[in-house]
């Protein structure tokens, strides 16, 4: 790759905090550092995962609309978790989570497993009980 | 202009394109050792290839560049001859008091963190990863002054902040892992371990006995990748040939799954050996380096399916076999250096 062909597609990805620093070429053949703001392909497969995320978010967002599932599922997937991974945050066994994935369960919480909760996905206990979430993304 | 922090530390920060390379780079440079990203990269034999479609991670199947975290400075370390003290705390206060005991002492340390709570991190780029690595080298007003490689300038974090990163959960947790210099150099030979680490890589791309790694672990890729429309179907397909081009790509490669930071390094040892034939040899990596991307280019149509893209995931294949077959030519030139030309 020479210094020209460094591609500066920027899609706002790394939101002007961060830059890609690549290896070029320059006018000499001499291997230079060049800061990128971003690729077409790369930003492509950037954003093919977080829809692949958002999706997932989404049908979980209706499940618990519709009563299938706890308010637990949907903050999970938000985050990017799953059973096992939410369970060590919350240093509990996976089977009592995956209880708390109930509806009927997780409505009997008591106030301080709902707090720890709430904790591990930095949202507060009503936004967590009402998907809720005061105009946060 | 980088701008430095105050600290008690006299610590220089320098961007890099790697975190480990960025954070082994600047650390030896705080003991009086100059070395390049591309330079402490070679000598860490960090260039690697593996593929392995039987270990899943978040439903895809695992690929990466480089090898497993930690090797590049344990690598490197080893081969200047510096003596270095690893640690893990299972008790989260006392890894944050272990670290503030050694920033009263004036010793810059390394920590290995997760992304998903970084604070500073762009929001897009914050998955569960916990491989991250960075320097801490200094605190004011009760804050963290951080040394991140990816990062223009040194950044901060609070001492809760911190904490969390360093006990975040998932694969591969760093239970507070940190790591230090015990005692510098005594004396190294910078040319035995460019000839070293060039051996090692070597190695790594095409002897390892079984098809997962190095350019074997290029073919097998192209192999599966060939049956992945019929085989997990169109839609994983797509998913899976949009993970292979974010590990190609994602943060600190340095273009093209750091072949491009490879021939950088080339060129520097072809510099320090006094070998001008390691020239040629970077001239080649490169043109590997470009068929990547133009492998990532293609993929990018492919998965993102447009409807006047005419291309396969068999095009793709292809260019990963062409890609294979140039690096594997490489290697076994590279193979044959030695001190004395």
């Amino acid at each position: 790759m020479r210094k020209k062909e460094v591609p500066q597609d920027d899609e706002g990805l790394m939101e002007g905090k961060i830059k890609d620093l690549c290896y070029a070429l320059d006018e000499n053949g001499k291997y230079v550092q060049v800061f990128s703001t971003g690729w077409g392909p790369k930003n492509a497969a950037m954003k093919q995962a977080w829809d692949e995320i958002r999706e997932k978010v989404e049908r979980t967002r209706q499940r618990v609309l519709a009563g299938e599932i706890s308010p637990v599922a949907y903050y999970m997937e938000k985050n990017i978790m799953n059973i096992p991974l939410l369970a060590q945050y919350l240093e509990l066994p996976k089977r009592k989570v995956r209880k708390h994935l109930k509806p009927q369960v997780f409505l009997k919480l008591d106030k301080k497993i709902l707090e720890k909760y709430a904790e591990t996905f930095a949202i507060t206990v009503d936004e967590l009980c009402t998907l809720n979430e005061s105009g946060k993304d | 202009m980088v701008k430095q922090q105050k600290s008690n530390i006299p610590f220089v920060h320098r961007p890099a394109a790697h975190c480990e390379n960025g954070v082994t780079s600047n650390l030896l440079n705080f003991y009086g050792i100059d070395l390049s990203e591309p330079m402490i990269f070679g000598i860490g034999s960090g260039l690697f290839f593996s593929y392995m479609p039987f270990i899943k991670l978040n439903y895809l199947p695992v690929i990466s560049f480089r090898p497993l975290p930690g090797w590049i400075f344990k690598r490197v370390t080893k081969s200047l001859k510096i003596k270095i003290i690893r640690k893990k705390f299972p008790n989260p206060k006392k890894a944050m008091d272990a670290l503030d005991e050694n920033l009263r002492k004036g010793i810059p340390t390394g920590c290995v963190i997760g992304v998903f709570h970084l604070t500073y991190f762009p929001k897009p780029y914050r998955f569960h990863f916990n491989a991250h690595n960075i320097i801490v080298f200094g605190r004011e007003n009760g804050d963290y002054l951080i040394s991140d490689p990816i990062m223009e300038n040194p950044e901060k974090l609070s001492y809760n902040d911190l904490k969390r990163v360093r006990y975040a959960k998932g694969t591969w947790p760093p239970i507070g892992g940190m790591y230090f210099v015990k005692q510098p150099s005594e004396g190294y030979d910078l040319k035995t371990a460019i000839i070293r680490g060039i051996k090692k890589t070597c190695q790594d791309m095409l002897h390892i006995p079984v098809p997962m790694f190095g350019v074997k672990g290029i073919r097998y890729l192209a192999k599966r990748m060939r049956k992945w429309p019929a085989k997990p179907g169109p839609k994983k397909a797509s998913l899976y040939l949009g993970q292979v081009i974010r590990m190609l790509e994602e943060i600190g490669t340095g273009g093209a799954g750091f072949r491009f930071i490879y021939a950088a390094f080339l060129q520097e040892a072809a510099g320090v050996l006094g070998q001008e034939w390691l020239n040629d040899v970077s001239a080649e990596m490169t043109e590997a380096g470009d068929r990547w991307r133009q492998f990532a280019v293609m993929s990018g149509r492919i998965f993102k399916n447009r409807a006047n893209s005419k291309e396969t995931y068999e095009d793709a294949a292809d260019i990963l076999v062409d890609i294979a077959d140039r690096e594997e030519k490489i290697f076994k030139r590279l193979k044959t250096i030695s001190l004395e030309e």
